[in-house]
């Protein structure tokens, strides 16, 4: 995706273990891909183009988390070769849904999955990058919003810090005007203690959050976790609630074992 | 990344990463006195293991857990998964949240067929390194991909709430029906996606395709009244007829060295072919006029071979999808309740439905509780992963004089043909030539 003319930005893309859901968002931004193609060079995404140019890079997207041997060597190399870091999405910045392993016997999954378990290698838990290499910016989703994602490429453009809000779903709910599903309905509902950027999806459906952004900035998790058991909800249930798409984020973990003592 | 080079006679064609395919994944092909000697889709893509941690889970929560599998094709995990869950708890769901259904299935075909023939497969077809590259000399096809696309994604947001990982589906039904207004709304672009389809299947069936005919095992979902997408018996080219409870009697999954997704087979005739050719040579006769006609103008007819042609078949597809959404959106009436009461039981259920690049099968046990004891999941990609090798042993040969970049770039087309996503069969590509 090079392009002749002035030197501009060197954007590349990378995949750890994902969906790839996240860096579809970038060619989900229809309106915008032409002209953020116009804007930068795209040099490395191998989802999207066959050319794939050596770093440095300017800005390196890292989509995934990382689960082997072989990615933790390859996120220090990436790291080295962008001069800005960002991680896009749930599996990069809190280690994804496949994170559920770094509670239970990787071996025993592995076994589970498939036939020959010697011709996997695995690390027995998925962590988030910045677990590895520094990184500058987190985007937060399950999948991340394709707004934020343009948000973050502009301000790395201009060189300014993205504004993207760190506040709970609840307040996105507020301005939506939904009916609170937990107040009005009895729904357990993760909203308060999740950051917003979906735009209070779950609730305008009448279902609960689910927790796809991850933990908000200090997020009150014992209180939500307490009306939880005032709903009816078991310490089962509970824990599960927090062991979503972010279950390895310190404060949904925290949580999540709290309810696990006896 | 691509490597092709020449030891002691040994070619050995090394792309290390398979570009626009969705998910990591190389091909090593290596030649040796100009034969093929071996060839191996590799798949490298980090396993995720899907299958041991919904263990434990609710049945409540698996579509949103099994969405996460494929950003491309969520709808289609959350579908195999309900359908699943329905059989094993012999729920039927309204029949309008039936007609939803195949109608949010309508958008992910929309997206998710837009996204492959132009993104990712045209620009093997116009030698373009990628989509933006195209722009520059194809502009409006380009920019009527990009429209097309984001119609399929508003229709899919429009009941889901999101493109990608939708909140909507439910075991039962969907959490919110939308209203008839929010549909219609809809109609007039979908009205000029059909026709943008129409155009599409035009323009890819005027692309050069190599001689490259294959006797393959055609396998597809098959309906009596509809084109296949959520529902139907399992069916293929050489006799298979079967209902989908009894898939495992039938396939197996074999796990090889070279690669961490597991490759489904036929027990017994091994190899077969899921996707969009596959569900058009079987169902021809569900397809709508307008579809048949586009075929008919496209010089495709039953059976089509020749799988560089799946382009024009998913073109095909692409104005069914559109046809099809404008019949349910006309049909449409909100259901009393978006989904039906649920009550759990001990119980298996398997289904399968059409995912955009083939048959996704799903079997699940709960106990009482509704708590998941067991999970298998086999995506298209690991179905047609042994089949995307063979195409290569075949297609090598026919292209062997060709110089080695264009060579491997051959190859990887090849690849593509089936647009493989790795992602999902990950549980599921690098290409790499050695010449001898």
């Amino acid at each position: 995706m090079s392009s002749n003319g002035k030197r501009r930005p060197k954007i590349a893309v990378f995949k750890f273990a994902s969906c790839d859901g996240c860096q579809l968002s970038l060619l989900d931004a229809e309106d915008e891909l032409l002209s953020v193609a116009g804007a930068v060079d795209i040099v490395y995404f191998p989802e999207a183009t066959r050319t794939m140019l050596k770093g440095p890079y300017d800005i390196g997207l890292v989509e995934g988390s990382i689960t082997t041997h072989h990615d933790a060597e390859r996120i220090q190399q990436v790291r080295r070769q962008c001069h800005t870091l960002a991680t896009i999405g749930a599996c990069a910045t809190a280690g994804g849904i496949q994170a559920l392993r770094n509670w239970r016997d990787v071996n025993e999954f592995v076994r589970y999955v498939y036939a020959s378990p010697d011709y996997i290698s695995t690390l027995k838990m998925s962590t988030p990058i910045a677990e590895h290499v520094p990184v500058e910016f987190e985007l937060r989703g399950c999948p991340i919003n394709k707004r934020q994602l343009l948000e973050l490429l502009s301000a790395a453009l201009a060189g300014r810090k993205p504004a993207i809000p760190t506040y709970s779903v609840c307040l996105e709910c507020k301005r939506k005007a939904n009916v609170c599903v937990a107040v009005a309905g009895g729904t357990p509902c993760l909203g308060p203690v999740t950051q917003a950027g979906c735009g209070a999806l779950c609730p305008a459906f009448g279902r609960g959050c689910y927790g796809c952004f991850g933990p908000m900035e200090s997020p009150n998790t014992a209180s939500l976790s307490e009306q939880f058991r005032l709903l009816g909800q078991s310490d089962q249930q509970i824990e599960r609630a927090y062991r979503g798409f972010n279950a390895w984020a310190w404060q949904f973990r925290q949580a999540s074992e709290r309810r696990e003592q006896p | 990344m691509r490597t092709v080079g020449t030891l002691k006679g040994v070619t050995n064609i090394k792309v290390d990463m398979l570009a626009r395919v969705e998910g990591e994944g190389g091909l090593h092909i290596k030649i040796k006195g100009g034969r093929v000697a071996d060839v191996k889709l590799k798949i490298f893509e980090p396993p995720r293991m899907f299958e041991a941690f919904l263990r434990g889970r609710h049945y409540t929560e698996v579509p949103d857990i099994t969405a996460r599998i494929c950003g491309i094709c969520p709808i289609a995990y959350q579908m195999s998964a309900v359908h699943a869950i329905e059989r094993a708890l012999g729920i039927t769901v309204d029949p309008q949240a039936r007609l939803l259904r195949r109608l949010f299935y309508c958008g992910e075909w929309i997206e998710s067929h837009a996204l492959h023939v132009y993104m990712l497969h045209a620009p093997d077809f116009l030698g373009y390194q990628d989509v933006i590259e195209m722009a520059r000399d194809h502009k409006p096809a380009v920019e009527q991909a990009l429209r097309l696309k984001k119609i399929g994604n508003h229709l899919v947001s429009a009941m889901g709430g999101r493109e990608i990982h939708p909140v909507s589906a439910a075991v039962g039904g969907f959490h919110r029906a939308p209203a008839r207004r929010e549909l219609k709304a809809l109609v007039e672009d979908l009205k000029w996606a059909r026709d943008a389809s129409i155009a599409t299947a035009r323009l890819v069936a005027g692309f050069e395709f190599p001689d490259f005919e294959q006797d393959y095992e055609f396998v597809s979902l098959s309906h009596p009244d509809e084109y296949p997408l959520n529902e139907g018996r399992l069916i293929s080219s050489k006799g298979l007829d079967i209902d989908v409870a009894d898939y495992e009697d039938h396939f197996v999954e074999q796990h090889v060295k070279h690669s961490n997704s597991l490759h489904s087979v036929l027990r017994a005739r091994g190899s077969y072919l899921v996707g969009p050719l596959a569900r058009f040579n079987l169902n021809y006769d569900k397809l709508p006029d307008v579809a048949r006609q586009a075929a008919s103008d496209c010089r495709l007819s039953v059976p089509c071979r020749n799988q560089f042609k799946s382009i024009v078949a998913r073109a095909v597809e692409l104005v069914f999808a559109c046809d099809e959404a404008l019949h349910l959106i006309e049909i449409y009436e909100p259901p009393e309740a978006p989904k039906v009461e649920v009550e759990p039981q001990a119980a298996t259920g398997q289904a399968a439905t059409e995912a955009p690049r083939g048959t996704l099968y799903h079997r699940y046990s709960l106990d009482d509780h509704g708590t998941v004891t067991a999970a298998k999941i086999v995506p298209p990609t690991s179905q047609n992963q042994k089949r995307i090798e063979e195409d290569l042993w075949r297609f090598v040969p026919q292209v062997l004089d060709l110089p080695e970049e264009e060579l491997t770039w051959k190859c990887e087309q090849a690849v593509r043909n089936y647009d493989p996503c790795i992602s999902c069969a990950t549980h599921f590509l690098r290409v790499k030539l050695e010449r001898d």
